[in-house]
């Protein structure tokens, strides 16, 4: 057979409970939804292959948000993350999260992952954050991956690695009912039939272009183009609060973490281009960002991780942990352009856009039950709304997802679906292939993630979101009617630029709705340069609504965990005042 | 419109005479995130085919022979 060939053929499976994306969340989900029963089937669909898929595809140096009892209370977790976001919190799920977080760290533990503990046996845990102490290393953080994928097989879930989930089901009765796939070796399609879906598929990684102009040099995997995002928008699900994008400091070029928050409790810092320290906390927020940002444009620019002032023994100590997890190319970059931590700074920038919660808060709605918006639809990890979860916040809310959705399961029947609809999507999905003539995917998306960079990257000016819609329509128009694809790997990359361009959309559409700044860099509109409560403390949800892109406020639930009017701007207070 | 083909150094390297992938071994072919491994009708070896890499280094570190080296992208090296 010739590489990649595209075979044209559509078959159907069904089960109880899918799960899309095997990253870091979805193989939670899976095993939780299995374990609370063993008798149904569960599926784990992935575009990858899950022994090395997602953002922990090489695993990953510590937890970032670690609540652990007698150093943090869900209390004082709930509160931080309300005040880093702005105030705009649905309390219960963070709460949740940091209820429950504690147990899955004793669970993976058990897993074989291990955590750093001191002298006295307890876990040593970091102060990172504003106002708490919550990053945990993960001395063996390598083996996150194989610990558990080892339990997927135990439990015997079904996985089917290399099959990208294109579209959402839905039944006549508004219920959940299924998904739609197509292997990207083959080109063959796979409707698979399900009771409850768990959507886990990661940040929309790949919606800015990095500055280096490489197209895969993303902050995220970049296999996370956003699908999720894209496919609960056109099945009806509402999408909460997409104008707070995720922006991160990074190593420039290389573009991936530094990572001051290995580093910074042996005393690292992020300064400008005197040495100075111009930020109070490391921890990343739209506040830091802007205050990052600042200093870049000034003529303090540009900014640097400096460790150079650290004794040889903890360098060392860091240089294992930085070149062999999570991003383990690290130190081939530095070597090759020369850069040794004992030396010289390491020069940082900012990253590209895009969508993920579980660094921002820009992702499918959620409750703290995991449910979307669409009975039976659910969604956990980067791409649900749950705020700044990170990993540990996908491993947990995967697991909340993959238990409530087989309760769900278990009580319900397949829905009923319009066979149009797979018909239909079929036709989109091959449409590339069929066409003789016209544009191969790689030049639509450098385009239209060029035109997201030009036009959508904050500082937000309306006039520039406007003509940027303009021009990315007629990105529309080309990927929709002259897109090609030659081969089925052709069409793998095809099918994710339509996710792209929907984000690009969807940016620009919220950032409009929402006529204030807030969040720091992330929402910061020249326009509108003030915070204004009286109008926008609260959600946006957008959604399609008779086929168009709506926006709608949603009010903020209703605070679990008071927080004080002295405390509301602690994060608004990032710039170090003797260097201002 | 005619196409035309855009060179490219690609990153990641394969060792042809580590490479067992004519003895039956896809390993880095299977475990790649982006998907752009293949095995070479031609040499019977794995090469990069598409230049589409995130440098994360699964291929590398998963190759039982020790045949791959990730390199950083020419274009943010
Ligand atoms: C470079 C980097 C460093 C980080 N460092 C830390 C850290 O030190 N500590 C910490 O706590 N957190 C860290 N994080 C954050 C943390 O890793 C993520 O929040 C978490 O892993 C996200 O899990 P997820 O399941 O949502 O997404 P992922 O783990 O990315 O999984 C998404 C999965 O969905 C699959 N997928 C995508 N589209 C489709 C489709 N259409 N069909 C089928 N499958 C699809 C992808 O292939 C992928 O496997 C870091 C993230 C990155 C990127
Ligand atoms: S994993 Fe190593 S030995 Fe196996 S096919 Fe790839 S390069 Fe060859
Ligand atoms: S470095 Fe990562 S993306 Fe590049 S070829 Fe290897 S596994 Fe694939």
């Amino acid at each position: 057979m010739a590489m990649d060939q595209i075979l044209d053929g559509l078959s159907e499976v069904s089960c109880d409970v899918l799960v899309i994306g095997g990253g870091t969340a979805g193989p939670m989900a899976a095993l939780k939804a299995k374990l609370k029963n063993p008798k149904a089937n569960v599926v784990l669909l992935e575009k990858a292959n899950v022994k090395r898929s997602g953002a922990i595809s090489m695993g990953m140096d510590g937890l970032n948000n670690a609540v652990i009892p007698g150093y943090a209370t869900p209390e004082q977790y709930t509160k931080e993350i309300t005040i880093a976001n702005d105030g705009i919190v649905d309390q219960k799920a963070v709460y949740k999260y940091a209820e429950q977080c504690y147990s899955i760290i004793e669970e993976l533990d058990s897993f074989g992952i291990r955590f750093l503990k001191n002298e006295n046996g307890d876990y040593a845990v970091k102060k990172v954050h504003h106002i708490g102490t919550y990053v945990l290393p993960m001395p063996n953080g390598e083996t996150v991956k194989k610990a558990i994928y080892r339990q997927l097989r135990r439990a015997r879930i079904l996985i089917s690695n290399r099959y990208m989930a294109t579209r959402l089901l839905t039944g006549t009765d508004g219920r959940i009912a299924g998904a739609i796939s197509v292997n990207t070796r083959t080109a063959e399609i796979l409707v698979i039939k399900a009771k409850a879906v768990i959507l886990c598929m990661g940040a929309a990684g790949r919606l800015g272009l990095p500055t280096s102009g490489y197209m895969f040099g993303t902050y995220e995997n970049a296999a996370n183009s956003g699908d999720g995002y894209a496919m609960a928008y056109h099945a009806g699900a509402a999408l909460a609060n997409l104008e707070c994008f995720q922006i991160n400091p990074l190593i420039k070029d290389y573009n991936g973490p530094a990572c001051a928050y290995v580093a910074g409790p042996y005393g690292a810092f992020t300064a400008n281009n005197e040495g100075a320290r111009f930020i109070e906390c490391d921890y990343w927020s739209g506040q830091m960002m802007l205050e990052f940002y600042n200093e870049l444009q000034s003529g303090k620019g540009p900014v640097f991780l400096q460790l150079n002032h650290l004794h040889d023994d903890t360098i060392s100590e860091i240089e294992t942990t930085l070149h062999k997890v999570e991003r383990p190319t690290r130190g081939l970059f530095h070597e090759g352009r020369g850069t040794n931590y004992r030396e010289q700074p390491i020069e940082m920038h900012i990253s590209e856009i895009g969508f993920c919660s579980g660094h921002s808060a820009s992702g499918v709605f959620v409750d703290e039950f995991a449910r979307t918006t669409i009975p039976g639809l659910y969604a956990a990890g980067d791409m649900a709304s749950v705020p700044h979860n990170y990993m540990l916040g996908a491993f947990t809310n995967g697991a909340v997802a993959g238990t409530h959705a087989m309760d769900y399961a278990d009580n319900t029947d397949f829905a009923d679906f319009d066979a149009a609809d797979v018909a239909r999507e079929r036709d989109r999905v091959m449409a590339p292939t069929k066409r003789e003539d016209g544009v191969p995917p790689n030049q639509i998306e450098y385009k239209a993630r060029r035109l997201v960079n030009d036009y959508l990257q904050p500082p937000k000016v309306t006039r520039k979101f406007e003509l940027g819609q303009r021009r990315l329509a007629e990105v529309r128009d080309d990927m929709e009617n002259r897109m090609i694809a030659r081969n089925s790997h052709e069409l793998l990359r095809a099918l994710e630029t339509q996710s792209i361009v929907d984000c690009a959309d969807m940016a620009a559409h919220a950032s409009l709705y929402r006529t204030e700044s807030r969040w720091g860099l992330y929402h910061l509109r020249t326009d509108y340069p003030e915070k204004d409560d009286d109008n926008w403390f609260c959600h946006t949800l957008l959604s399609k609504k008779d086929g168009k892109m709506s926006s709608e406020k949603r009010a903020v639930e209703p605070y679990i965990v008071p927080i004080a009017d002295d405390e509301k701007d602690l994060y608004d207070k990032q710039r170090i005042r003797a260097s201002a | 419109m005619p196409l035309a083909s855009y060179e490219t150094s690609v990153p990641v390297v394969v060792d042809d005479a580590k490479c067992i992938a004519d003895k039956g071994c896809t390993v880095c072919v299977d475990v790649c995130p982006l998907d752009v491994l293949r095995i070479s009708d031609l040499t019977g070896k794995a090469f990069m085919a598409y230049d589409e890499c995130w440098y994360c280094m699964p291929c590398e570190a998963d190759c039982p022979t020790g045949a791959v080296t990730v390199n950083i992208p020419y274009l943010l090296r």
